[in-house]
């Protein structure tokens, strides 16, 4: 009876997500005909190239992002942290030219696992609310990008060329971004659904006490994954510089507005325990149409911030409405 | 645990008096007063200490609501926005031919309403956390200023409206006196009220709240709507003092805002806070950011120094050995 129950209510949430994918899925392809439809330049190839580079920095920073809400946490630290870690793998390439771009790639990873690293121990050990923690240390980073840099900016002629291409040249014609986002997706896929340390991430979200009781050490699980954060951070940091071939002491600020809302579209509950990396990526690429198809429809930029925000309430608001009404429909079923 | 809240207030003895955050943050306020005195020799002017605080004020009259909603366990990023939206809508209704007189009435009726939307989908839609809705409408209330304005700033508002953010009565900045007043009024509200004693209440256990009678969706569409009220007084002192307003004004107050609050000992998990700590908080920040912006800390350090602070002002309580005993009296639960 029990197992009956708790099988027919896992299929009933992974119902919801199925609707909820492909409901959003249903929306993109809305979105993208009628935006087709008005300018017929937004499916050429270039175009699209352009939106999958522009989402993919995004859409890293997502899979980082749906991790921390997943054990009911928060991280505002991001763009700070992606700011710092591009700061300095810009500084040192800009000092040593001859730098290869993977130690680049790998210098700015390490940065952003230390600073992950430090918030994940505030918030695990010590217990301060992640949104608190991340807040303060969101200003920590932010201050120290300004302190190394001395308030200047790296810019396109201190970069070497090989640096640059990390994120602009490309591989079969399709740019090293989209590569490296597919890689990461690919990578925590397995991770997340086939892993001990994966499975053990949504435990924590799910039931913080009782995956404690059931020996899972939720401490560990919790730095794990602001670590997890902290490096994706850190390698959007060199995407993100190699891409504009600039850093600033503001690069990247409030990014992490958008990255949470991407998670929110893409179905990741705050509430902690669920959400899918097919879900952000649909998210991801949303906002990231959002952006790139509003100016091709002559819409003014000036009314991308409020149709975001728009899209965005309407969003959680029909997800609650589905959500209710997949919870109704089984009540009324159990009573028959 | 016992029901502390009565009973550990009539039992109030000496040393838990003194065991409170609030006099650790006096302790902070001073040391900091005292640093800065000694970096800069101009610090201790009391005319230009007193003039300081005109122009960290504006946003300290969002932290009094922000007190509130942080008890009640939920959160409000949207409230900048509101500042940007309010004062935007102010600015534009004014140009286009409307008397100033009506134009702060709007200004307030903007942002009462903004607030007041955030507590709707909140009631309306329980299953939604306040960090998810005032997210979006962060975004759509911003984004809505944008929309109005453009790039463009808007301003030129008559003489007496300066007086907001530069007047004096009887020596004392107008703004000073304002946040005094409304301050003491949301510390009254809050502590000796029944309406007080319902956000505590809601605070730290919402069903018993509802189950015994509180009216909480009541409550919450107030408190928002309160806090939207509020941001847009900030939009008013915020443009009288700049004299002009643009849809990127006030940008990250809402992280400011909740600093101060945090700082000043309200717990962001709902049920714990005092309106003095969180008082004593906005001119701690206030006054750090004036006295090493005296001695050309440049601000991207103050960052540092602050986050660092609000770190360590939430780490204090939990690391020392205080945590049993007084953990809950040290985050001012009152």
């Amino acid at each position: 009876m029990m197992t009956v129950r708790a099988v027919g209510r896992a299929s009933s949430f992974s119902g919801i997500a199925k609707f909820r994918e492909l409901g959003l899925l249903a929306f993109i392809i809305l979105l993208s005909l009628f935006v087709q439809w008005r300018n017929p330049s937004f499916l050429s190839l270039e175009n699209i190239d352009d939106l999958i580079t522009n989402t993919a920095i995004l859409s890293i920073l997502a899979v980082g992002m749906m991790l921390v809400i997943v054990t009911r946490g928060i991280d505002l630290s991001i763009g700070a942290t992606l700011a710092l870690s591009g700061m300095i793998t810009a500084m040192v390439v800009g000092s040593f030219p001859a730098l290869p771009p993977v130690l680049a790639m790998l210098l700015g990873i390490a940065v952003g696992i230390v600073c992950g690293s430090l918030l994940g121990g505030l918030v695990a050990k010590i217990g301060i609310f992640p949104i608190i923690a991340s807040l303060g240390m969101m200003n920590v980073f932010r201050g120290l990008t300004f302190m190394v840099s001395g308030g200047k900016w790296v810019s396109a002629h201190q970069m070497p060329d090989s640096f640059k291409a990390i994120a602009t040249g490309s591989v079969f014609g399709i740019n090293r971004l989209v590569f490296i986002a597919v890689l990461i997706y690919l990578i925590f896929y397995y991770f997340i659904n086939h892993t001990r340390t994966g499975r053990q991430i949504y435990a924590v979200g799910s039931n913080p006490e009782s995956a404690k009781i059931s020996g899972i050490s939720t401490t560990k699980v919790v730095w794990l994954v602001y670590s997890i954060m902290g490096a994706l951070s850190g390698l959007a940091g060199v995407l993100w510089v190699s891409k504009f071939a600039s850093a600033q002491g503001d690069t990247a600020m409030g990014y992490e507005l958008s990255v949470i809302a991407a998670c929110v579209l893409g179905g990741v509950s705050i509430a902690g325990g669920s959400g899918k990396i097919s879900g952000i990526i649909l998210g991801s690429i949303l906002l990231g149409i959002l952006n790139n198809a509003l100016p091709l429809i002559n819409v003014s930029p000036f009314w991308q911030n409020a149709i975001q925000g728009f899209i965005i309430l309407v969003a959680i608001v029909i997800n609650v409405w589905v959500k209710r009404g997949v919870e109704r429909n089984h009540l009324l079923r159990r009573n028959m | 645990m016992k029901p502390d809240g009565v009973l550990g207030e009539q039992k109030m003895t000496l040393k838990r008096f003194f065991l409170q955050w609030e006099w650790m943050l006096v302790l902070i306020f001073l040391l900091v007063n005292l640093v800065n005195a000694f970096l800069s020799p101009y610090y201790l002017d009391l005319i230009s200490i007193r003039d300081a605080t005109m122009t960290f004020l504006d946003k300290a009259f969002i932290v009094l609501p922000m007190v509130f909603i942080l008890i009640l366990g939920q959160i409000d990023i949207s409230v900048a926005s509101t500042v940007a939206l309010s004062s935007v809508i102010m600015a534009d209704l004014y140009n286009r031919g409307l008397p100033m007189e009506w134009a702060i009435v709007v200004c307030l009726a903007v942002g009462a309403l903004c607030g007041w939307i955030n507590g709707f989908l909140l009631v309306k839609f329980k299953e939604l956390s306040s960090v998810i809705v005032t997210l979006g409408t962060m975004i759509l209330y911003r984004g809505i200023a944008y929309i109005i304005l453009e790039d463009q700033s808007a301003g030129k508002f008559p003489e007496w409206f300066s007086y907001l953010g530069w007047g004096y009565v009887g020596g004392i900045p107008f703004i000073l006196i304002v946040f005094i007043v409304l301050a003491v009024i949301f510390g009254l509200v809050l502590h000796q009220t029944t309406f007080g004693r319902h956000l505590y209440a809601m605070g730290s256990n919402l069903t018993a709240s509802q189950f015994s009678g509180i009216r909480t969706n009541r409550i919450t569409l107030i408190v928002f709507t309160l806090a939207g009220l509020m941001a847009a007084v900030t939009a008013l002192f915020l443009a009288s003092r700049m004299g002009s307003t643009r849809p990127n004004v006030a940008n990250g107050y809402e992280l400011d805002v909740i600093a101060m609050a945090v700082l000043g000992g309200v717990s962001t998990a709902g049920g714990k806070g005092r309106m003095i700590g969180a008082v004593i908080a906005v001119f701690l920040i206030g006054l750090l950011r004036y006295g090493l912006g005296l001695v050309n800390v440049p601000a991207q350090t103050l960052l540092v120094i602050i986050g660092a602070l609000l770190i360590f002002a939430v780490m204090v309580p939990k690391l020392s050995g205080l945590k049993r005993k007084t953990a809950h009296r040290l985050a001012g639960k009152n």
